[in-house]
Formats: C-alpha cells, sequence, structure tokens
C-alpha cells in the first residue's frame, strides 16, 4: 500500500505515466529467484483478467477487477522498484509465451486487456503523452466539421449509452482500420472509411497501437528464442520459461490421455454419464438432425478426439450420422477432409487442441447453430428443459440458474457436474475434456465400490488406472 | 486418390487428374464436353487474368511482377478431385491449365507471401514464411440460412417470394461498403444457386489484416440469436446506430411491409403470429393481439389479412399508452429479424478461405427445383436418352449437329452461371432467368453461322454478364490500380532519393 501511495504522487508531480510501452528490453540485472517470482506474480494478474472474461464481466467490472488483482499482485516493498518489476515481468513472460502460437494467443490479448485497463486509469494529460509516445498524433476534428456530423455522433452517443457530445468535445478521426474493436461493436460512427473517436475512446487506439507491436515483438522474440537463447539458456533459463507457461495455462487436451481410448459402441452410454451439457446437446442435435455446421463439428470434434476417439471411429462416427443426411458421397467429398484435419492429418498438419471453457463461452453461435455454451447461450425456457433432461432438478436447477443469471457460466456447469455425480468438484469446470475426465474418474470409483449410480447399463471399461 | 496425394506437386497432379478423368470420360461424360465448350468459347479468362492481377501486368516499374503468380486456385474435377494450391504465371497459362482440367468449379483464394505451389519448398528453409499476404474483402449470404423466416421454400430452394431476401442483403451491404467503409470496388455475383456473393476490391480491402475484417462482419451483425435462444435480434440503446438507422428507413422497412409480410404470409396462421408475438415482451399486449386474431379469423375484409394484423401490432406498439420506447424498438426488432442480412461470418473474417469465382458454372445438382417448373423441363426419361445419344456421338469428334439434337433437353441437369449483379438494379435481378449452360451452348449453336462478333459470348446471353463486369466494375477498377501503382512508385522514388541525399 506504501508503494503504491507514494507511486501515485510521482504521477501527480511531473505528469510522466508510469505505465510502460514494453518498447526495448531493460538493460537491468536481475536475480534468477526475481526473474521467476515477478513472473509468476504477472502470471496471476493475466489468468484473472482471462477468468473474468470468460465470465462474460462487463468493462466496469473488469477495470476494477484488474486494479485489484495489480495491486494484489504487482506491489513491491521498494517503491522504486515497482517500475522494474512491472518491465521485468513483462518481458519474461514474453519469452515464455511466445514460443508457441496457441501461447501467444493466449498472451497477446491478454497483456493487451491488462495494458487497456491501466490506460484508462491515466490522467488524460498522461493518456495524451502515450498517444505522443505511440505517434498517434490525430488532429481533432474541426468545430465546422463536428457541426456537420453532429447529428450521427449523438446517434451512435445514444445507441451505446454513452453521454451526448457537448460542443467542445474533442472528436479524432482516423482510419476504420486503426480502430477495430470499436467497428466491430458500432461504437463510432464511420464516413468514408474514416471513425469518429471520441477523446473517451482513444483506449481502443491506443490498445490497437500496443496490440499490433506486442504481436510483432512475440514473433520476432520467438525466432531469437529458437535461433539462439534456448541454447544458451538450456541449463539456466530455459527449464525455467518452459515450467512457467504449463504452470498455468491447465492441461492440453489434444491428446487423450494416454490410457484412455473409447470405441464407437460405447458412446452412447458415455454421453449420458459423462458428457458435458454443451457436447451432450451436440450430440443430440447431430443424432436429431443427422448435421451440425461448422462450429459444432469444430467444438465436438475435437473434444471427441480429446476423450480418445481414433481417427478411423471419428470418421465412421460422423459419416454414419451425416450420410442420412447429405448421402455417403458428400460426406467424403466435403466433411472427411476437416475431420483428418482436426486430427493434424491434413493441411498445416497441427493437432488442434479441443476447445476450452473460455473459447466455447465467447464463441458466437448464430442461426441453425447448436455450439457455443448452453449456459451462456440457451435461453432461461431451453436452458431449465435441457438440465431436466440431463437429470438435473429442484433446487440445484434454482442454483445454476442463479449463477447462469451472475454470468458465472463455468460455476454453473460446474454446479451442474456436482448435481448430476452427487459429488464435488472443487477444481471447478474449466475444460469439456476435464468435465469428462473427472466425471469418468468419479464413476471409475463408485463402479470400484460397486455402488455405481449412474448408467444402467455396463460400465464402460475406461481407462482410468 | 487422397488429396493428400494431388497436393503433392503440381506437375505430377495434371497428369494424375487426366488419366483420372479419361478414365471415367464415357460414364459422365456429357457433362464434362459441355463444360469444355463453355471453357473454350465462352468464359472470360483473359478478364479474370486482367482482374486478378490488379493493374500488375503492364509495363510500368512500380508493378509487381510476381503478384498474379503467387495467387492461389483450386479446381474441383469431377469425381471430387481437389486441386489445391495452383497457381499460374500468366493469362496463358490459367486459360490452358483451366481448358486442359475442365474443372466442375474454380475458387479463388488469397495471394501468398510465395508462389502457393512451390509452398513446400519455402517450408524447408525453415522460416514459416508461407502466408497470406493479400486478399479480397469477401462476403457470403446464403439463403437456407434464413429458413426460419421464410416459408416458400427451405433448403437451398429459391423462389420469387424470398430472393428479395437476397435484395435486400446486397442493398444494406453494398450501401455501407460504400458510404460508411469508403470502398468502390465492389463485385456482386450470383452464387449459382442459393444465394449471393460478394468481393470488395480496392487496395485497402485486400491488405486488411484477419481482425479488421472481423470488425466489418461484426459491423454487420445484429443477428445474436441461435438455435436454443429464440431472441433473434437484439436492439438495445436508446437510438439505432446510424448504419442500423439508415437500413431500416430506407430498406429494410420497405421490403418488410411491401414484399415479404404478404409474399411469406407472415401473419397468416397462428404458428406464424405466435412466433411474431414471441418477441413482443408486454403480455398484456400479447393477448390482446392474440384475441383479435383469433376473433377476426372469419372476417371476410378484402384487404390482405397479414396487412392488417401487423398494422394492428404497429398501432398497439406505437400507442405509447405502454412501456414507450421499449415496445416501439419492438416493431424494429421483428422487422430486423425478418429482413436483416444474414452474412457467413467465418468466410468474411479470414484471408485464406476459398471463394468460388465469378462465372463459374454451378456445379450439376441432379435435382434443380427452380428450372423444374421452368420451360426447359423434360421428363428425366428423355433426358437420359438424350444424353446417352449425344455421348455417342461425341465419342469420335465434338460434331455440331449432333450438339444441336441433344442441348434443348439437358438444362435441369446443368447448373447456372455464376454471374455478376449489378447493385444498383438488383432488385430486378431474377435467378430463374440465370443463363444456364445448356442454354448459352444452344444460343452458340444457333448464332454459329454469324462471325460477324468479336467474340463468341456476345452471340449469348452471357454477352450482357461480361460486358457489365468489364465496364462497371473491371475497368474503374483496373484505373485505380493503375493510379495506385504509380503514386506508390513515386513515394518509394522519393524515399529512396531522400535517403541518399540524408
Amino acid at each position: 500500500m506504501e508503494s503504491a501511495r507514494s507511486h501515485r504522487k510521482s504521477i501527480a508531480n511531473d505528469v510522466v505515466s508510469t505505465l510502460p510501452l514494453y518498447r526495448s528490453a531493460p538493460a537491468l540485472e536481475v536475480r534468477l529467484e526475481d526473474f521467476t517470482l515477478f513472473a509468476m506474480d504477472r502470471l496471476r494478474v493475466l489468468k484473472g483478467i482471462s477468468d473474468g472474461l470468460s465470465r462474460g464481466k462487463k468493462t466496469e467490472e473488469m477495470e476494477q477487477l484488474a486494479k485489484d488483482l495489480w495491486r494484489a499482485n504487482m506491489r513491491h516493498p521498494q517503491a522504486s522498484e515497482v517500475v522494474n518489476k512491472d518491465i521485468i515481468s513483462h518481458f519474461v513472460l514474453r519469452l515464455v509465451y511466445c514460443r508457441t502460437e496457441d501461447l501467444r494467443k493466449w498472451f497477446l490479448p491478454m497483456e493487451t486487456a491488462l495494458f487497456r485497463y491501466r490506460f484508462r486509469h491515466e490522467t488524460a494529460e498522461a493518456q495524451r503523452s502515450l498517444m505522443a509516445e505511440f505517434d498517434l498524433s490525430y488532429k481533432a476534428v474541426s468545430n465546422s466539421e463536428f457541426e456537420s456530423v453532429k447529428d450521427k455522433l449523438c446517434q451512435v452517443a445514444r445507441s451505446i449509452g454513452m453521454s451526448l457530445p457537448t460542443a467542445d468535445a474533442i472528436f479524432y478521426k482516423v482510419p476504420f482500420e486503426e480502430v477495430p474493436e470499436l467497428v466491430a461493436g458500432r461504437r463510432v460512427f464511420i464516413h468514408k472509411g474514416h471513425a469518429y473517436v471520441a477523446s473517451t475512446q482513444v483506449v481502443s487506439l491506443v490498445a490497437t497501437q500496443f496490440r499490433s507491436h506486442l504481436s510483432k515483438a512475440l514473433i520476432l522474440t520467438n525466432r531469437k528464442w529458437t535461433s539462439t537463447i534456448r541454447e544458451q539458456e538450456k541449463d539456466r533459463l530455459a527449464p525455467i520459461v518452459e515450467a512457467l507457461c504449463t504452470s498455468y495455462l491447465g492441461p492440453d487436451y489434444s491428446q487423450p490421455k494416454g490410457f484412455s481410448e473409447i470405441s464407437l459402441k460405447d458412446i452412447d452410454d458415455l454421453v449420458k454419464s459423462s458428457f458435458p451439457l454443451c457436447m451432450r446437446h451436440l450430440f443430440e442435435k447431430l443424432r436429431e438432425d443427422h448435421h451440425l455446421k461448422h462450429g459444432g463439428r469444430m467444438q465436438l470434434g475435437l473434444f471427441l478426439k480429446g476423450v480418445g476417439l481414433k481417427l478411423d471411429d471419428a470418421i465412421a462416427f460422423w459419416k454414419a450420422e451425416f450420410s442420412q443426411k447429405v448421402g455417403a458421397e458428400r460426406f467424403d467429398k466435403e466433411y472427411a477432409y476437416s475431420i483428418r484435419h482436426n486430427y493434424g492429418r491434413e493441411g498445416k498438419r497441427t493437432d488442434y487442441s479441443p476447445y476450452s471453457c473460455q473459447k466455447i463461452i465467447s464463441s458466437t453461435p448464430g442461426a441453425g447453430d447448436h455450439h457455443g455454451c448452453p449456459y451462456r447461450h440457451f435461453s432461461e425456457e431451453n436452458l431449465r428443459a435441457a438440465l431436466n433432461k440431463m437429470g438435473v432438478d429442484g433446487r440445484a436447477v434454482e442454483n445454476v440458474m442463479d449463477k447462469v443469471q451472475n454470468r458465472h457460466y463455468q460455476l454453473a456447469c460446474t454446479l451442474t457436474f456436482e448435481a448430476v455425480h452427487n459429488s464435488s468438484c472443487d477444481s471447478g469446470i474449466n475444460h469439456p475434456n476435464q468435465y469428462f475426465s473427472d466425471s469418468q474418474k468419479i464413476l471409475q470409483s463408485k463402479d470400484g465400490k460397486g455402488i455405481s449410480t449412474l448408467g444402467n447399463k455396463k460400465r464402460v471399461p475406461l481407462l482410468f488406472p | 486418390m487422397t488429396r493428400e496425394e494431388v497436393e503433392g506437386g503440381r506437375d505430377e497432379m495434371e497428369i494424375d487428374g487426366c488419366e483420372q478423368r479419361e478414365a471415367n470420360a464415357i460414364p459422365e461424360g456429357f457433362d464434362a464436353n459441355y463444360l469444355k465448350i463453355y471453357y473454350g468459347k465462352l468464359f472470360p479468362h483473359a478478364d479474370i487474368y486482367k482482374w486478378m492481377s490488379y493493374g500488375n501486368d503492364g509495363k510500368h516499374p512500380g508493378c509487381d511482377q510476381s503478384y498474379f503468380g503467387r495467387r492461389e486456385f483450386s479446381f474441383t474435377l469431377e469425381n471430387d478431385i481437389y486441386l489445391r494450391f495452383q497457381s499460374f504465371y500468366g493469362a496463358y497459362e490459367l486459360e490452358n491449365s483451366i481448358r486442359e482440367n475442365c474443372p466442375v468449379k474454380i475458387d479463388i483464394g488469397p495471394v501468398y507471401s510465395v508462389d502457393p505451389a512451390k509452398r513446400r519448398a519455402y517450408a524447408q528453409t525453415g522460416d514459416n514464411v508461407f502466408t497470406p499476404v493479400e486478399r479480397e474483402l469477401i462476403f457470403d449470404i446464403d439463403i437456407t440460412d434464413y429458413d426460419d423466416v421464410r416459408y416458400c421454400c427451405s433448403g437451398a430452394d429459391v423462389c420469387f417470394a424470398c430472393w428479395p431476401l437476397m435484395t435486400i442483403a446486397i442493398k444494406v451491404i453494398d450501401t455501407s461498403l460504400r458510404d460508411d467503409f469508403g470502398f468502390n470496388h465492389i463485385l456482386w455475383v450470383y452464387s449459382g444457386r442459393r444465394g449471393v456473393h460478394c468481393w470488395v476490391c480496392d487496395g485497402k480491402a485486400r491488405r486488411l489484416t484477419n481482425e479488421q475484417r472481423g470488425a466489418i462482419a461484426d459491423y454487420f451483425r445484429v443477428y445474436k440469436g441461435n438455435e436454443n435462444s429464440h431472441k433473434k435480434v437484439s436492439l438495445t440503446g436508446h437510438a439505432l446506430h446510424p448504419f442500423l438507422a439508415r437500413s431500416y428507413t430506407e430498406v429494410l422497412r420497405n421490403f418488410f411491409e411491401l414484399k415479404l409480410l404478404p409474399s411469406q404470409n407472415l401473419f397468416s396462421t397462428e404458428e406464424r403470429y405466435e412466433k411474431i408475438l414471441d418477441m413482443i415482451h408486454d403480455e398484456s399486449v400479447k393477448s390482446e393481439l392474440r384475441g383479435k386474431w383469433q376473433e377476426n379469423r372469419r372476417s371476410t375484409s378484402k384487404e390482405d389479412i397479414n396487412v392488417i394484423r401487423w398494422e394492428q401490432l404497429k398501432i398497439l406498439l406505437q400507442s405509447g399508452k405502454q412501456k414507450g420506447q421499449g415496445l416501439r424498438r419492438g416493431i424494429e426488432e421483428i422487422v430486423f429479424s425478418y429482413t436483416y442480412p444474414r452474412l457467413d461470418m467465418e468466410v468474411s473474417k479470414h484471408m485464406n478461405h476459398l471463394l468460388k469465382a465469378p462465372f463459374c458454372v454451378h456445379p450439376k445438382t441432379g435435382y434443380c427445383p427452380l428450372l423444374n417448373n421452368s420451360q426447359y423441363g423434360l421428363p428425366s426419361a428423355t433426358l437420359y436418352i438424350l444424353a446417352f445419344i449425344f455421348q455417342l456421338c461425341t465419342i469420335g469428334t465434338l460434331g455440331v449437329y449432333p450438339l444441336k439434337v441433344a442441348l434443348f433437353s439437358i438444362s435441369s441437369v446443368l447448373g447456372h452461371v455464376c454471374v455478376p449483379i449489378d447493385p444498383k438494379k438488383c432488385e430486378e435481378f431474377d435467378p430463374t432467368t440465370v443463363p444456364t449452360l445448356s442454354k448459352l451452348l444452344q444460343e452458340l449453336n444457333m448464332e454459329g453461322a454469324k462471325s460477324e462478333v468479336e467474340n463468341d459470348w456476345d452471340k449469348t446471353s452471357l454477352g450482357k454478364s461480361i460486358r457489365f463486369f468489364r465496364t462497371s466494375f473491371l475497368q474503374p477498377l483496373l484505373k485505380s490500380c493503375k493510379e495506385e501503382i504509380e503514386s506508390s512508385y513515386k513515394t518509394k522514388l522519393q524515399h529512396s532519393k531522400n535517403s541518399i541525399n540524408w
């Protein structure tokens, strides 16, 4: 607390922001243990932000959350070291998360989000100086131009619940390409390729810049890592770097856990006993319609791969359904490729990972789509019906709905898991494949004691020792 | 043959492809032969080449001579053989390959950092340099995505009653691309059967990142519902964004009230009007309307029942004695739900998505309801016989006379040509009169003797489409490409001069 206070004072004194842009790595000496500890602290912040986003928290809630997380984790006993800790931890994580596409895909938006929330806490003056540092020297829209588009600007403001622009409001006219998120949310007026950005929205401009700088830097760092650093540091930093990312991203479910493998004949039983609602729903729709759209095929297909459905079985499985609708020939022609692709046998031959809850929750299913997270994307009515079908009722349904209303979708899924299995799930549900394996563990142990409560047919020989 | 092998290398591929085709030529032959004539005489190879070169085929020192050669083309041959990552050095090579392979479908992909046919060789060098660098901003709108708001057809079928949905989509998206985003070179194409494609070809559109493409696609998205939540369109806030407001007043409202409301009979049955009532939040309004409509079932008014009911609903929602704003917004939500364009988002968001080339012939579909009712429809038995006669005649040389015999009969088997649509006159576009392969060949046959016209396509109804493509799209596009190349070359010179001085 001490440090935080003195810190803020220094901002007030000389209007220099303490928000670094991380343009180049600092020439600092760092103790090896700080190297790890700082990085862990920053990871806690990023992980907290990631959780908050996956719960669908609103911008204001996220800002508060980021502020709290930063305060809780990024302090340093010596005030002078606070900025250094910030910079060092960023560069360590850059090294950790530059190494694969998946790691970069997680790190880039999280760091950008963090930057955005911190930027918004800066004073207007500090914000301007940061903009200048980014070379964002846009001229404000002139008075006469402002008058000519004022109606439209008011209309936009009203449509997004912002206060109406006053006569002295400052707007910047920028190419729409530079504010993609404002365009995506229809939060700006766009005319002939230019977006009119309100001064309260410049954070988007800056964040876009920050993101693109960091994105390029990650690629460069990755090249350096593979070409020199990994070898040079193989006894010192490399093990630390490699350990740091796995400790926080959770397990990767792209390969079924060695011992497990499921076969086609068991699949219907497994759906009933151990599939989370999102997958169960996709599966049932597939059986019903003999078809799923792209998003559904990806979400269910990769999940099935993760629980151990072999490629040949997967093709047989999808073909059995799809050929009823589109015919075997069209299946072979249009769909088989993408299944092999998911298994890394086509195209760029990446072994794709099953989708995590976060990814599923943030997806945007449209007309005809059945993928996504039921807790987020179903209407209340449909969700209740689906829960009843899973055997969840009474009080438990109300508890689940309560979490849903507060946008705690993963907690809602966790409660469902607990109700279905009549057993607690302390770790929470973060991944559909984790739901599956946790479910199997419980069923196995119950089986062992001969008190299986779920599924009336034979127990699937599944594979947890 | 698996696709993997096909991807191997271009030289082998072409040989493999030919063998496959010839081995199968007799059983399914007539199709390929018709296409052969089409690609030989009608398909505008040179225009496609000009377009895809974007001015880089000129003599100006600023031209990037490798540009066209880095573009991916993808062919679908008969027997479902896919040839991906095809690339060509020039117009001649492109035309030859199309004539030789006679693809049932040609797709156009992005421009890559290196020649896509040689991507394997580059992959060996370690640096992952094979990546898309340019791609038109594309949109794909498919009538099948509207199945919950049309009662005339379903799936891939279209008719006069539901085609206006596509007209709306063209109007709304085209206006916004030009007025909001400032794009000028936009090509709309009938996708051959069940929708439309849009190609935005301005330089700055081609260089958009995936994120920026996603932002534009999201800007166009109001349809938030999926199959499991009935709320389809959610318009929040105290006003509509200017783009939505303009779309509503200039396009959606009129099309809804004048076209779709009566032609789709949106209020004619209980099931249908209940679906609309579902979108209203106020229970008392709902039950009032429901009561009216159940009673008035036997009314004999001359006015269209759908129009009457819609007016009643509007009056009640607008009357203001209810909760004002929210309810009035309800009218807009209903109109948006039933009319607003539904884009296939994924196609627009990623640079490496393939899209069928204009002037392709929609592959044969077996059953084409559009044509079944048309004058061309013949009983299938006749068809087979004629096809058989045709095969006999064409085993030797492709005689003109026997061609004529068979031609008039097979149009219900062969598909439509993907012709451009003029967005300024998109109301006039009629998918049922789009030229089909067989119609074109028939026209060609009739006009065969006349040799005064320069191009074969001028003898056919395709001529109009190609002329439109050239004058309204290609020529203005190439003009601005040329200017862009010249000005960027000038700046480059200026830069290098400056750096020398320095």
